[in-house]
């Protein structure tokens, strides 16, 4: 791989890896059963070049942001490299978010240049919204009779002749990922070079990558771990990256094998859903198979106790290895929190996952386990150059996980109130309850603040969702993460609860749950609320009218029980 | 060409047989992720099914915002 410390900026890390690794493939792209594109770092660089130099006469200058916003493919990475020659901050955005989201934070990061997918921008036209849009959009694959209302198509903006390009420093943005806060308070993490180029560096002193590795990238690549894991990571070690357009099981399934994939980051619920389609797999053996399959699992199990031995467990399980593909030599997990019986499931099939805990504020990935040995109830250790210590520790060592690394992120855009609350002292304060073990492992008990993860990796911020509930017929209401009204020291069963207060003389009538069942609906199936809890008295509010939510949740949490939550 | 009421019913006879419950158990405006108990990616594998039907290319995106069968037939009658 390249030498990272020698490199001031992605971009200029980027450029020399297209030339050093010219002939390797870096980019597959498969739409079903179909290759749709298979570049060379060389070809890549060839499509690359006339876009910046395109994005050059637009006017994209050093520090000036280009919001990208497309599902997985090659043209998000080619894009993302184009601005980073310009000395451009790309900044993702989640494709799943709704139009009016993304006009909302296109907005806030006041995007010179953004660079749509066709469906996005086609439900951007036509959201409310649009007519306050600023920035030059360029539309990928948009039908030729289209009406684009201005934008132009991102395969026809290029131009000829040799860009410049753009030095950045360490210190300077090269990123701006929002973590959450589309309805509330946007939290747009500025992520610099340094922070990249020093993530980059500690991931791969772990977990290297080499010409040859495939990695699957499934995550969005707007979320901090596909982006250094599915981009930054592989291109710098030569490794090619495989995309694929539907991210249907079936599909997913047959990329590991068509591919030979080596390397895949998947979030719970995917893995999750893999181990299910496992097991029915195994549930259709006949009693004899099925014995034979117990025995040379429980023997891998004992020859791969201390650490993994790929080789081993595919010459004991071919079969189970064949189906992904016979090369796959790890699969990162992370994001939210994974059953140890999962990955336990794995693991003694010879499928070492190594399961991680990191937060967008820090870079990417703060601890991950490094199967020295394999354990299944951690999310392992700090990487390399990451100091992790616990707050103000209980009588259990159980307290709030603060962390201090290069890969910390700057600061919130045009936030200053909420940086200097979340990085004090040069610690990030992570808002995740944890405790380190005997063996320097880190274990998480759930979380100090009002948020939930989802089993897809997704951070949901009650405060977020609020407004999707304006109207309802109450008095007030308002959203709760139930394990942040009732701290249970685990991190699974994460839902939201919505908390009323009704009007005097009103009952929870099957008109007003039917009322929210509907408003719950117009949110994504993510975001939902997941119960509700009536609440006697009047929500306690500051002088200018704020409900005090951490004054309102402690009394929730010790005058009523978990279980008075009726389920929407 | 089949009329949004036809597609419709095909949609909810091709779904409960998919996730194995009963089709009088389905409705068109069901929210199918609380009727059925299934999550996005669940959700996901049922496309599959609905193109070969249909003999039509559902890309995933157009599953996004979707959660009730009657929003589904909509975007798959616009595509036949």
């Amino acid at each position: 791989m390249l030498n990272l410390d020698q490199y001031s900026s992605l971009g200029a890390a980027l450029r020399d890896a297209l030339d050093r690794w010219g002939d390797e493939t870096c980019l597959i792209e498969s739409d079903r059963d179909r290759e749709r594109t298979r570049l060379t770092y060389s070809d890549f660089k060839e499509l690359a070049l006339p876009l910046a130099r395109a994005l050059e006469d637009a006017e994209l200058h050093a520090s000036e942001r280009a919001a990208i916003i497309m599902t997985n493919q090659s043209k998000w990475l080619i894009s993302a490299y184009a601005i980073f020659y310009c000395g451009g901050v790309p900044v993702p955005l989640d494709y799943k978010l709704t139009a009016a989201e993304h006009l909302q934070l296109l907005a806030h990061c006041k995007a010179k240049i953004a660079i749509v997918e066709y469906y996005l921008w086609r439900a951007m036209m036509q959201s409310p919204e649009f007519k306050n849009l600023k920035a030059l959009v360029l539309v990928t694959e948009a039908p030729l009779s289209a009406d684009l209302a201005g934008a132009f198509r991102w395969e026809d903006f290029r131009r000829k002749g040799n860009p410049i390009f753009v030095p950045r420093k360490r210190e300077d943005v090269a990123c701006i990922v929002y973590s959450s806060g589309t309805g509330g308070r946007p939290k747009g993490c500025v992520l610099t070079h340094e922070n990249y180029l020093e993530q980059c560096k500690s991931l791969t002193a772990w977990y290297p990558f080499w010409p040859g590795v495939r990695y699957l990238s499934v995550l969005p690549t707007n979320h901090a771990i596909d982006f250094m894991v599915g981009f930054i990571g592989p291109f710098v070690c030569g490794a090619c990256v495989v995309h694929l357009r539907t991210l249907r099981p079936e599909f997913v399934r047959d990329a590991f094998v068509r591919y030979k994939i080596t390397h895949v980051s998947l979030v719970p619920m995917v893995l999750k859903n893999l181990e299910r389609g496992v097991r029915a797999k195994f549930e259709g053996l006949s009693a004899l198979k099925r014995l034979f399959l117990d025995y040379f699992v429980a023997l891998n199990k004992s020859f791969t106790r201390g650490s993994p031995n790929v080789k081993l467990s595919r010459w004991l399980l071919p079969q189970v290895h064949k189906a992904f593909g016979g090369e796959l030599v790890a699969i990162f997990t992370g994001g939210a929190f994974m059953e140890p019986s999962t990955l336990e499931f794995f693991y003694e099939l010879g499928i070492p996952v190594a399961n991680g805990y990191g937060l967008t504020e820090a870079g990417t990935v703060l601890t991950v386990n490094d199967l020295k040995p394999f354990r299944a109830d951690t999310v392992g250790k700090p990487l390399p150059g990451v100091e992790l210590r616990i707050l103000n520790p209980d009588s259990e060592g159980i307290g709030e996980v603060a962390a201090h690394s290069k890969t910390v992120m700057s600061h919130y855009l045009d936030d200053p109130e909420l940086t200097a609350e979340t990085i004090v002292d040069g610690w990030l304060l992570t808002g995740d309850l944890g405790r380190f073990d005997g063996k320097g492992h880190l274990q998480l008990f759930g979380r100090k603040k009002n948020m939930i993860v989802t089993e897809g990796g997704k951070n949901i911020y009650p405060e977020d969702i609020e407004s999707t509930f304006e109207g309802t017929p109450v008095k007030e209401y308002c959203i709760f993460a139930a394990n942040y009204l009732w701290p249970e020291k685990t991190l699974g069963r994460e839902i939201l609860v919505m908390v009323l207060r009704l009007e005097e003389g009103q009952e929870f009538t099957t008109t007003l749950k039917d009322e929210i069942i509907s408003r719950n609906r117009r949110l994504p199936d993510f975001k939902r609320v997941g119960g509700s809890l009536v609440w006697e008295k009047d929500f306690p509010r500051t002088a200018s009218m704020k409900i005090k939510r951490a004054m309102l949740a402690e009394e929730i949490g010790k005058s009523r029980e978990r279980t008075a939550v009726i389920e929407l | 060409m089949l009329t949004l009421n036809q597609t419709l019913e095909q949609i909810l006879t091709l779904a409960a047989a998919h996730f194995k419950v009963a089709r009088e158990k389905l409705a068109p405006d069901d929210d199918f992720f609380r009727t059925l108990g299934i999550n996005s990616l669940q959700t996901l594998e049922l496309l599959t099914r609905l193109e070969n039907h249909f003999q039509i290319e559902l890309p995933d995106y157009e599953l996004q915002g979707v959660s009730d069968f009657r929003m589904l037939a909509e975007r798959i009658q616009a595509r036949l």
